[in-house]
C-alpha cells in the first residue's frame, strides 16, 4: 500500500500509520523520557529534542524527515507559539501543542497559531496513537489544493492516498473548487496580518501558474525555491511560501506521474504484425463476420454507444451464434488476415465510437485487474499467441471500450477450466484464436452493461442462449461447459466471457490490457501488476476497454481482492 | 491474592498509595510502559523526576526568598513544576501545585509561602514512600502487569 510519495524520505508505505516520524520538543526530561516511550509503543519513530532551537535546526536539517511535531507550550528559549509558526511557515508540517494548562485561551492561542491539536498534560497513550490523523489529514488537503489550482481532481476522497484508486471524474472538480474557494477566503485575511497569525499564502490560480511556468522553465529536475522565486517575480512571496508550495506540487506530480505511467503501460501495448501462418484458424470467428450483413453489426455497435448495452448483447450473441456455427476448423490461412482487415474496416465505419464514453467512468473496473497474479497469464504458456497489427484500426471504434472487464479471477478459473476442456479439441484453434478476434467477437465474449446494472447483475442469458443452440458439435460442447462455467462465474464476478473458442488466451490478454485509449482511474496496486510487459506487450488494448459507465458500480478494490482470494485460495 | 511475600507486599504497597490519593491514572500509565525492553521504566522516570523537579523547587525557593514576590515567575515556575510532577501521577503534589498558583494569581504572598511548605511536604513524603516500593519491587522480582486500584 503506498502512502505518499515525494517529500519522504524514509518509506513508511505499507505500515502507515507505523513509522511515522514524531519530533517532540520539551524541555521536562520526565515527559520527554515517557513521550518517547509512548510514541514509540505506538510504532512511531521518535528524536526527541529539550530545546526549541535545537527542534528548529533539526527541522530546518532534514527538510522532510518528520511527519508531525509535538511540542510543549512552555518552554524556557522559545515560546511554544513561535515555535508553532516557524514550523507551519517554514516546514509546513502539523503541530500538536503540549501543557498542563488547560486554559481556553491558551487552547486558542494554540489553534490560532496553526495547531492541529492541543494536548492536555498527563497525556495518555490513547491520545497519541491517532497523531496520524494530522499528517494524514493534512497530506489531503494539500494535494487537493495544488490539484484544484490544477483544475483537476486526482483524489477523489481521503482514502486516495491511501490507495484506493485515481479517479478522474468530472464530479470531483467542483467540491474541489469549492474547497478551495472557501479555503481562499479563509487564508486572506491572514495574509493580511501575518504579525500576529501565520501567514499564510494565498495561492491563486494565477499565482500558481506563475510558479508552475517558472518551474518548467528552470527544468524540474534542478528546480529549486529560489530560483522559482526568482523567475516569479512576486515581492511578497517568500522562499519559504515557494519551499513548502513545491512541495505539495511535488507530492501532487508524483501522484500525476503514477497515474501516466499507469495509463501509458497499457496504451502503449505494441501489435506486431501477425505472420501469415498465424492467420489460421481464427479465422473461424473472423471469416464469417465478413460475410455478416453490415447493418447486423451497424446495429450491435450503435446500440453499444447509446448505453442500452444489453441489447446490443442480444445481437451479437446472435451474431456471434452465427460466426461459432460456421466455424471451420480448416480454412486457407492466408485467407484470413484480409477478411479480419476488411471486416474490420466495415465495422469502422459503422460503429462511432465515443470515447467519451470510455474516459469518465472508465476508469477502476481496469483496475481490478491488476489484481490478479501474472502468472496465471505467463505468455510464456502460450507461445503462439501474438497480437496482431490489425487489430489497430478497431481502436478508434470501440465498442469495446464498453465492455465491461471480465473479473480477472473469474477468468482465470475459466481459462484453467477451458484449458482442460477445450485443449484436446482445439488446440491448433484455439491458439491462434485469440488473436483475430474481432470487434464483434469481443462484444459477444463481453456483454455490454448498460448504465444501471452493476457487474453482478449481468445479462448473461442472450449469452447462454447463444451457446445453447450453437451446431457445431464440438464446439458447442466446449461452449456449452464454457457458458456453464462464465455462468457460473458471472454470478461472482458479473461477466461472462462464455466462448471457450476464444479460449483462455484471448480472456487472458484480455485481462492484461487496458484498452482505454483515454485515462482512467486505476488503482496503483493493481497497475503495478497489470504493467508486467510481457502481459501487456502483446495485447491489443482496445481489447480491455471497457468503461464501466458508471463508477458507482465498480466493485471495490477490497472486493477484487475478495474475489480475488476466493477464487484463488 | 499474591502468595510471593514480597510480591504480596509490594501490591499492598501500591494499593495504599493509590488508596491515599499520593498517585493517580498516571502512574498506571508508566506501568503499562514497562515492558522488556525497559523493565525498570517506572524506577527511571521517577528518578528522573525527581532529579529535575529538585532544580525547580529550589527556582521556587530562591524566588520566594526575594520580597516583593515576583508572582509572574512564581506562576511560570510552579507551571513548570507541575506539568512535571504530572508526569509521574503525583496527585497530592500536583493539588498543591495548583493551590499555590491560585494564590499566585490572586497575589496572596503568605498563601503562596504556606502552600509551598505543604508542597514540599507532601513532595518528600512521596519520594520516600515510593523508594520504598521502588526497593521491594527489586526484590520481589518482574512485576506481574499493572492492574488498575480500585
Amino acid at each position: 500500500m503506498v502512502f505518499l510519495e515525494g517529500g519522504f524520505s524514509s518509506p513508511r508505505n505499507d505500515a502507515f500509520p507505523a513509522g511515522l516520524r514524531v519530533l517532540v520538543v520539551d524541555d521536562d526530561p520526565t515527559w520527554l523520557k515517557i513521550l518517547e516511550k509512548m510514541l514509540k509503543k505506538c510504532s512511531y519513530e521518535v528524536t526527541t529534542c529539550g530545546l526549541a532551537r535545537d527542534a528548529l535546526s533539526l527541522l530546518r536539517e532534514r527538510k522532510n524527515g518528520y511527519d508531525i511535531v509535538i511540542s510543549d507550550v512552555n518552554m524556557p528559549d522559545m515560546d511554544g507559539f513561535k515555535l508553532l509558526e516557524h514550523v507551519g511557515l517554514e516546514m509546513d508540517l502539523p503541530v500538536i501543542m503540549m501543557s498542563v494548562d488547560g486554559e481556553t485561551s491558551r487552547v486558542m492561542k494554540g489553534v490560532q497559531h496553526g495547531a492541529c491539536d492541543y494536548l492536555l498534560k498527563p497525556i495518555r497513550m490513547k491520545e497519541l496513537r491517532n497523531i496520524w490523523q494530522h499528517v494524514f489529514r493534512k497530506k489531503i488537503h494539500e494535494v487537493r489544493d495544488i490539484e484544484s489550482l490544477e483544475g483537476i481532481q486526482l483524489t477523489r476522497s481521503g482514502c486516495d492516498l491511501f490507495d484506493d484508486g485515481y479517479f478522474l471524474g468530472g464530479d470531483d472538480t467542483t467540491s474541489g473548487r469549492k474547497r478551495k474557494d472557501a479555503d481562499n477566503k479563509h487564508e486572506d485575511r491572514d495574509l493580511t496580518d501575518p504579525s500576529t497569525k501565520k501567514a499564510r499564502v494565498v495561492w491563486t490560480v494565477d499565482l500558481h501558474q506563475k510558479f508552475v511556468r517558472a518551474v518548467n522553465q528552470i527544468g524540474f529536475d534542478k528546480v529549486g525555491p529560489k530560483k522559482i522565486l526568482d523567475l516569479m517575480n512576486v515581492p511578497w512571496l517568500t522562499r519559504e511560501n515557494v519551499a513548502s508550495h513545491l512541495q505539495k506540487y511535488r507530492l501532487y506530480l508524483s501522484r500525476l506521474q503514477k497515474e501516466s505511467d499507469i495509463k501509458n503501460s497499457f496504451m502503449g501495448m505494441k501489435h506486431t504484425d501477425p505472420p501469415s501462418k498465424d492467420s489460421t484458424a481464427s479465422f473461424g470467428l473472423h471469416k464469417p463476420m465478413n460475410t455478416m450483413p453490415d447493418d447486423v453489426l451497424n446495429g450491435t455497435y450503435s446500440f453499444s454507444m447509446s448505453n442500452s448495452l444489453a441489447q446490443s448483447v442480444d445481437l451479437k450473441g446472435q451474431a456471434d451464434r452465427n460466426r461459432i456455427t460456421s466455424v471451420p476448423m480448416a480454412e486457407p490461412k492466408g485467407a484470413l488476415s484480409k477478411d479480419i482487415s476488411d471486416s474490420q474496416k466495415t465495422k469502422s465505419s459503422q460503429m462511432s465510437f465515443d470515447h467519451s464514453l470510455g474516459s469518465v467512468d472508465s476508469g477502476v473496473s481496469f483496475a481490478s485487474f491488476g489484481s490478479t497474479n501474472p502468472s496465471p497469464y505467463s505468455w510464456t504458456n502460450i507461445p503462439e499467441i501474438q497480437f496482431k497489427q490489425e487489430y489497430e484500426p478497431f481502436q478508434p471504434e470501440n465498442g469495446f471500450n464498453q465492455l465491461p472487464l471480465p473479473e480477472p479471477s473469474m477468468i482465470e478459473k475459466e481459462v484453467n477450466r477451458s484449458r482442460t476442456e477445450v485443449k484436446p479439441l482445439f488446440d491448433e484453434y484455439r491458439s491462434n484464436l485469440v488473436e483475430h478476434l474481432s470487434p464483434a467477437d469481443l462484444v459477444d465474449l463481453f456483454p455490454v452493461q448498460s448504465k444501471t446494472q452493476t457487474l453482478k447483475n449481468q445479462v448473461f442469458n442472450p449469452i447462454s442462449a447463444t451457446k445453447s443452440s450453437m451446431k457445431t458439435k464440438d464446439i458447442s460442447q466446449n461452449c456449452l461447459a464454457d457458458s456453464e462455467f462464465a455462468q457460473r462465474n458471472m454470478n461472482a464476478a458479473g461477466i461472462g466471457v462464455p466462448l471457450a473458442s476464444l479460449s483462455e488466451d484471448l480472456q487472458i490478454c484480455w485481462l492484461q490490457g487496458d484498452g482505454y485509449p483515454m485515462n482512467f482511474a486505476l488503482q496503483d496496486f493493481e497497475c503495478s501488476e497489470y504493467n508486467n510487459p510481457a502481459l501487456i506487450a502483446e495485447t491489443p488494448f482496445y481489447l480491455f476497454g471497457a468503461p464501466r459507465f458508471d463508477h458507482e458500480h465498480l466493485l471495490d478494490p477490497t472486493e477484487y481482492f475478495a474475489i480475488d482470494q476466493g477464487l484463488f485460495a | 491474592m499474591e502468595r510471593n511475600p514480597l510480591r504480596r507486599q509490594l501490591q499492598i504497597m501500591r494499593k495504599s498509595l493509590f488508596d491515599q490519593g499520593y498517585l493517580d491514572e498516571q502512574f498506571v500509565q508508566l506501568e503499562e510502559l514497562q515492558d522488556e525492553s525497559n523493565p525498570n521504566f517506572v524506577e527511571e522516570v521517577v528518578t528522573l523526576y525527581y532529579r529535575d523537579s529538585a532544580r525547580l523547587i529550589l527556582n521556587i525557593e530562591q524566588a520566594l526568598e526575594r520580597k516583593p514576590y515576583n508572582f509572574h515567575k512564581l506562576d511560570a515556575y510552579m507551571h513548570q513544576f507541575k506539568g512535571s510532577s504530572s508526569s509521574i501521577g503525583a496527585k497530592k503534589v500536583k493539588a498543591e501545585s495548583t493551590l499555590f498558583r491560585e494564590y499566585c494569581k490572586s497575589g496572596n504572598g503568605e498563601g503562596c509561602m504556606r502552600c509551598f511548605q505543604q508542597l514540599k511536604k507532601e513532595y518528600t513524603t512521596l519520594r520516600k514512600k515510593l523508594e520504598a516500593y521502588f526497593q521491594v519491587a527489586r526484590q520481589a522480582g518482574p512485576m506481574e502487569t499493572a492492574c488498575r486500584p480500585k
